[in-house]
């Protein structure tokens, strides 16, 4: 038995370390088109002081620290190309604190979306976060450290734009806290501190994330979803502009799909809805499907298709199951909403290149400041042909985002290198200085975001 | 083995491993796995599981001790198979199973699963134990031997052989007898029901045994069967009409029920207790009864019964099911399921958990005990409480 395993079993305990070919097979994974590469340990921490530890061991031996929440990105960014200590941080998992006036809580970094939002829903019925499309698994330091986008994004923006405080395990070890509550106060906001950004976007190479305080939301007493449709994607910004001008919705989405074969070429929209009384979902249904839309209805570009009372949980992975295959990835973009049209006419003609039926979504962000665009491509897990097409076709969009004027999201390698290869010359360097001046060693989760 | 032989070689890779099969239904926490509660590693998870199977079908990973363990650990509880969204659900399970049944093939199995699989061929129960020695809890009763009586009582290995588990089926036994029901036993002529051998993965002994109590069972003209264990309600419900035995089959919750609305049962003694029923995976989960426990305890004058938490479908698995009330893959830690459990009951303010399975009233009574709350929670079987509310044991015992 090595050293380094001895070390890290006397860190966590036996059952939480493994060097064994079923862990090292099971987490050299993502879910979505990456190569695999395996770790050398897999690692379960349940404390702060256990992850100093290791990374503390981690410099000392010179070996990469990769770490993993949900395992959701799917874009393989957790996916440890140096191999390593893959550490699986979902044991640490505790609601600390949920301040119900202040509106923020406390959480340690394993906990999930599912976790919390079933805890505010039985504590805190008037609170609520915004919640990703992703499976409740997904953890909400992850969706964080991603720049994340929730069911609330329209209203109050990107989930990283809610963080209140962090506290973080720098590479060489130190545990450092931001916001409020770095000055003793609680976690109550992020400013009026010094920025000190590092964290967020950095994808673990900056350091592991282990608190984080997130503001909370108003939870109204009814929530639902209404849906309408336009047969031309070039209506699409604009409906965005004057859905966003009422102030009346808490999500909106676009979205089209080569199937069902019947809404093929349609535009489909969801707006999220929320009232604590029936007079006040009467007015904001009034003004957005009376007002808003009606003037589409009336000259036959659209149709209402009705409001369902109650928020299903969004069941993303279902895109998986597309012709039983049990894969899919998508590439997300940060995008003007101007440009929905020629984001969904350039899917769709990607999509058909390599033989994949077209799926693509626009999530509203702020007041129209910008939206998540999404163009997903499913594979077949069993068949390696789709899972070479289907990346691809993702590394097509990838070039395809830049060349719109978009931001890849949470780009994988591949894409860190396109926007790297744009980026301001003088930001690249800031960034190299950054990350040699915080992980000297470069141990973590090498291979992203590596500026040579 | 080939992947492309395997039964669910076309299912198999469909798991995306979101990780809904980890959560009950209102999604209170990742625990509702339980070997992923217990482990917290994701080769734990179920998703986890249906990737390692498929990667050794497919010569990705050689087969190991530890492999074979983190597909043993699963209790076949079924919360992945109601949690997951996708079409393949149902099938689950039976991948797990049938991954199992391909390391039987292989000759390739863990020590203890090995070793209660030869007990059962060799002695028809998993203790190991003499056969001449099934029938000694009835000795000194006045229980008969099945002689054309209305129902055969199937007491289960369980039940016959475990010291804790054979004060439930003497309670059983009485309230039956007072009720005027007509039963009988096997004794020593009972052979193991084979649910756990079935989800072992052990298919040939599964057949050998379902054909001999099948025909026992006929050759005693037998047509209605009560069983003590939910595990062997569901071997006879559900995988023995395959075999053609084609008995009516009740749980014995589904009798006392029964006879109480029949007004052949009533209830006297005031309890004064507060009971979480726990949910046993193979009558809830398995075969969808969740009302007729919770109607008996709710007919006994003094019980106040709370549900915890995860109830009905998304009760947490004792961690017994599967084989795992021998093999043990889950126990020796405080996020063992049946202490999860325990904790979970007295967070509800239960001072007794009540359960209908004796394998889940073995596991919690050890975890009672390892939790040291055995002064704060008593586990009794409905069949234990339904006895006691009708004056016939004493409230001590």
């Amino acid at each position: 038995m090595d050293s380094i395993y001895q070390s890290l079993a006397a860190i966590v305990d036996a059952e939480h370390v493994s060097d064994r070919p079923e862990e090292l097979y099971i987490y050299s994974f993502d879910l979505g088109t990456a190569e695999p590469h395996r770790p050398d340990y897999v690692v379960s921490p349940e404390t702060t002081v256990q992850v100093q530890e290791i990374v503390r061991l981690a410099n000392r031996e010179n070996i990469p620290v990769v770490p993993l929440g949900g395992g959701m990105s799917l874009a393989g960014l957790a996916v440890p190309l140096r191999g390593g200590i893959l550490l699986d941080l979902k044991r640490m998992d505790r609601i600390i604190e949920v301040n119900e006036k202040a509106r923020y809580a406390v959480l340690e970094c394993g906990v999930s979306q599912g976790q919390l939002t079933s805890y505010l829903e039985r504590h805190h019925p008037h609170l609520t976060h915004s919640e990703p499309g992703a499976p409740p698994a997904a953890t909400i330091v992850g969706n964080v450290v991603i720049h994340g986008q929730g069911d609330l994004a329209h209203p109050y923006g990107f989930n990283s734009d809610m963080v209140n405080g962090l506290e973080v395990v720098l590479p060489t070890g130190e545990v450092c806290s931001f916001g409020s509550c770095a000055v003793g106060a609680s976690w109550f906001t992020n400013h009026p501190m010094p920025d000190v950004g590092l964290f967020l976007g950095w994808c673990g190479t900056t350091g592991i994330i282990t608190k984080l305080s997130i503001r909370l939301l108003p939870a109204k007493r009814i929530r639902g979803i209404g849906r309408f449709v336009v047969d031309d994607e070039g209506l699409v910004p604009e409906i965005f502009y004057k859905l966003t001008h009422t102030q009346m919705a808490e999500d909106i989405i676009a979205f089209s799909s080569a199937i069902p074969p019947f809404a093929s070429k349609l535009q489909h929209f969801t707006v999220n809805i929320a009232a604590d009384s029936e007079k006040e979902l009467e007015l904001k249904q009034q003004i957005i499907w009376d007002d808003t839309l009606g003037e589409y209805i009336k000259r036959g570009d659209g149709a209402y298709l009705g409001f369902t009372r109650s928020l299903e949980r969004p069941q993303i992975s279902k895109t998986s199951d597309y012709k039983k295959g049990g894969g899919f990835e998508y590439v997300g973009s940060i995008m003007p909403i101007e440009k929905y049209p020629e984001c969904y006419r350039r899917g769709r003609e990607i999509s058909e290149r390599h033989d994949i039926p077209y799926t693509v979504t626009g999530r509203c962000i702020g007041a129209a400041h910008s939206m998540m665009f999404a163009w997903t491509y499913a594979f077949n897990r069993a068949d390696p042909k789709t899972i070479e097409g289907a990346r691809n076709a993702l590394h097509e969009t990838d070039r395809l985002v830049l060349e719109l004027g978009g931001v890849i999201w949470k780009p994988g390698t591949f894409g860190q290198k396109l926007v790297l290869e744009r980026l301001d010359p003088n930001t690249r360097d800031l960034m190299k200085k950054i990350k040699g001046l915080l992980d000297p060693k470069g141990i973590m989760n090498p291979g992203n975001w590596e500026i040579p | 083995m080939a992947l492309k032989d395997f039964a669910y070689g076309d299912t198999i890779h469909r798991c995306f491993r979101c990780g809904y099969c980890k959560f009950p239904a209102n999604w209170v926490d990742v625990n509702n796995c339980p070997p992923y509660a217990r482990f917290r590693m994701e080769t734990y998870s179920c998703g986890g599981r249906l990737w390692l199977s498929r990667a050794w079908l497919n010569g990705q990973i050689d087969w190991t001790e530890h492999l074979a363990e983190v597909l043993y650990s699963c209790t076949t509880c079924r919360n992945c198979e109601v949690k997951c969204p996708l079409r393949f659900n149902v099938d689950i399970v039976n991948m797990v199973v049938a991954a199992r049944g391909e390391m039987v093939e292989a000759g390739r199995l863990p020590a203890a699963v090995k070793n209660f699989l030869q007990n059962v061929e060799l002695y028809g129960n998993p203790y190991g134990t003499g056969r001449s020695s099934r029938g000694a809890w009835a000795e000194g009763t006045e229980i008969e031997r099945y002689n054309g009586h209305e129902y055969l009582f199937y007491v289960g290995c369980t039940g016959s052989y475990d010291a804790r588990a054979r004060r439930s089926a003497l309670a059983l036994s009485q309230i039956l007898r007072r009720a005027g029901v007509s039963f009988g036993v096997l004794g020593n002529e009972e052979n193991c029901d084979g649910n756990e051998v079935h989800k072992l993965g052990e298919q040939g002994l599964f057949e050998v045994l379902a054909q001999d109590n099948i025909t026992r069972f006929k050759g005693l003209g037998v047509k209605k069967i009560i069983t003590l264990s939910p595990h062997a309600f569901n071997a006879f419900k559900n995988h023995y009409p395959a075999y053609g035995g084609d008995f009516s089959i009740f749980h014995y919750t589904h009798v006392i029920n029964g006879l109480l609305k029949a007004g052949r049962i009533r209830f006297s003694d005031n309890m004064h207790v507060r009971v979480a029923y726990h949910d046993p995976c193979f009558l809830g989960r398995w075969n969808n009864e969740y009302e007729a426990p919770r109607e008996i305890l709710k007919a006994i004058p003094g019980v106040d019964l709370v549900e915890m938490e995860k109830n009905r479908e998304s009760a947490l698995c004792c961690g017994g099911g599967g084989g795992n009330f021998q093999i043990d893959l889950l126990g020796g830690s405080e996020n063992s399921p049946a202490r999860r459990r325990i904790r979970e009951a007295l967070k509800a303010g239960a001072t007794v958990l009540a359960v209908a399975c004796p394998k889940c009233l073995i596991m919690f009574e050890d975890a009672v005990k390892s939790e040291g709350v055995e002064e704060n929670l008593s586990v009794l079987d409905i069949s234990e409480i339904a006895a006691k509310a009708w004056g016939m044991i004493g409230h001590s015992q």
